[in-house]
């Protein structure tokens, strides 16, 4: 019996980097899956990967997580197509760095809505359908930059603060219904998030990391899998570093 | 009036089977009087079991704004009647 096997999943941000890697661990676990992203295209190429492979095609919605209308009607259709959902891994986030005087309103608003509010409403609804089988298990996907905080990172690393908050806070809750969330704390991933790191950042960056080198977005999702699955089962409240020893 | 018989809908047997799950207390306890933070049992945690067990019977899902204003058993009632329940 593979580890998620017929276990009903719902992986956000599942088009690129760590959220697809995480759908093509998943789908070769057996889970059948439910994607979201901002565009079709990402999707469709993650549910074919996933296919080929030997998983099951996964439902595909298409929404934005920054807008609310958006993601209320993905509420419905998800709501529409599963009344079972056994484990939420909730990944979508967006970048945007910028030194603490040069950041706009609209930035604070853009990564604070994408990273943390949206989150924290897409927890609300899987612990709805959750509560009713009183079991299932929330990854959110926060960073070492929640942590550690980065120059540069201010708001993103607020908002990554917060996914821990909320991720502690939601265990606390939710655990006598039976509802284990957890969080994983991804340190320097190489996808395309990193991309536009100058040069000399990263070696600055690689001198941190107790490892040495880059992790890659497979070796997260295969701890996120496994938090989502039973193996973990009295595991709740915890933030799982997956940064090759850079925050210890 | 003898003989007349008073009928309880499918809908509202539904909602006192909800209320029992979602609450954790038996269907003969469901009336008319329970109201949120005043019933004992019925705090904000056990409201989300609630909301949940409301989804699932009656396959709706409630809106945020909903789960908010439902505060008591009358009260459900009207909340479902948006969703196109009747009673």
């Amino acid at each position: 019996m593979k580890l998620l096997q017929d276990r009903v999943g719902w992986i956000t941000g599942a088009s690129r980097g760590i959220g697809k890697a995480t759908a093509l661990e998943a789908g070769r676990l057996g889970a059948r899956l439910i994607l979201l992203a901002r565009t079709r295209q990402g999707l469709e190429e993650t549910a074919v990967e996933i296919e080929k492979e030997g998983g099951v095609r996964p439902y595909i919605v298409v929404c934005d997580v920054a807008d609310e209308a958006s993601l209320k009607a993905a509420f419905r259709e998800v709501h529409e197509y599963t009344k079972r959902l056994d484990f939420l891994v909730n990944n979508a986030g967006i970048l945007r760095d910028a030194v603490i005087g040069m950041i706009s309103s609209k930035q604070i608003s853009e990564v604070l809505q994408t990273n943390l509010i949206s989150l924290i409403q897409i927890m609300q609804f899987a612990a709805r359908i959750m509560m009713v089988a009183k079991s299932g298990s929330i990854v959110n996907v926060a960073s070492v930059i929640g942590r550690s905080g980065n120059e540069g990172q201010v708001v993103y690393g607020a908002s990554k603060a917060g996914v821990i908050g909320a991720t502690k806070s939601a265990a606390r809750e939710l655990a006598p219904q039976g509802i284990r969330v957890n969080a994983v704390s991804p340190g320097v991933i190489a996808t395309s998030m990193i991309a536009n790191i100058p040069e000399a950042k990263m070696v600055e960056l690689l001198h941190t990391i107790k490892m040495g080198r880059l992790g890659q977005a497979e070796e997260v999702a295969k701890v996120i899998c496994l938090l989502a699955s039973e193996y973990t089962s009295y595991v709740t409240g915890q933030v799982v570093g997956v940064d090759g020893g850079m925050w210890l | 009036m003898q003989g007349d018989k008073l009928t309880i809908s499918e809908s509202e047997l539904k909602l006192r089977r909800a209320f029992a799950n979602g609450l954790e207390i038996s269907e003969e306890s469901v009336n008319e009087t329970l109201q949120y933070a005043s019933t004992p049992g019925w705090d904000s945690v056990a409201h989300m079991a609630l909301i949940a067990s409301l989804d699932s019977m009656f396959d709706i899902m409630l809106d945020t704004d909903d789960v908010l204003d439902l505060s008591s058993y009358p009260n459900a009632r009207e909340i479902l009647r948006k969703y196109g329940v009747q009673f």
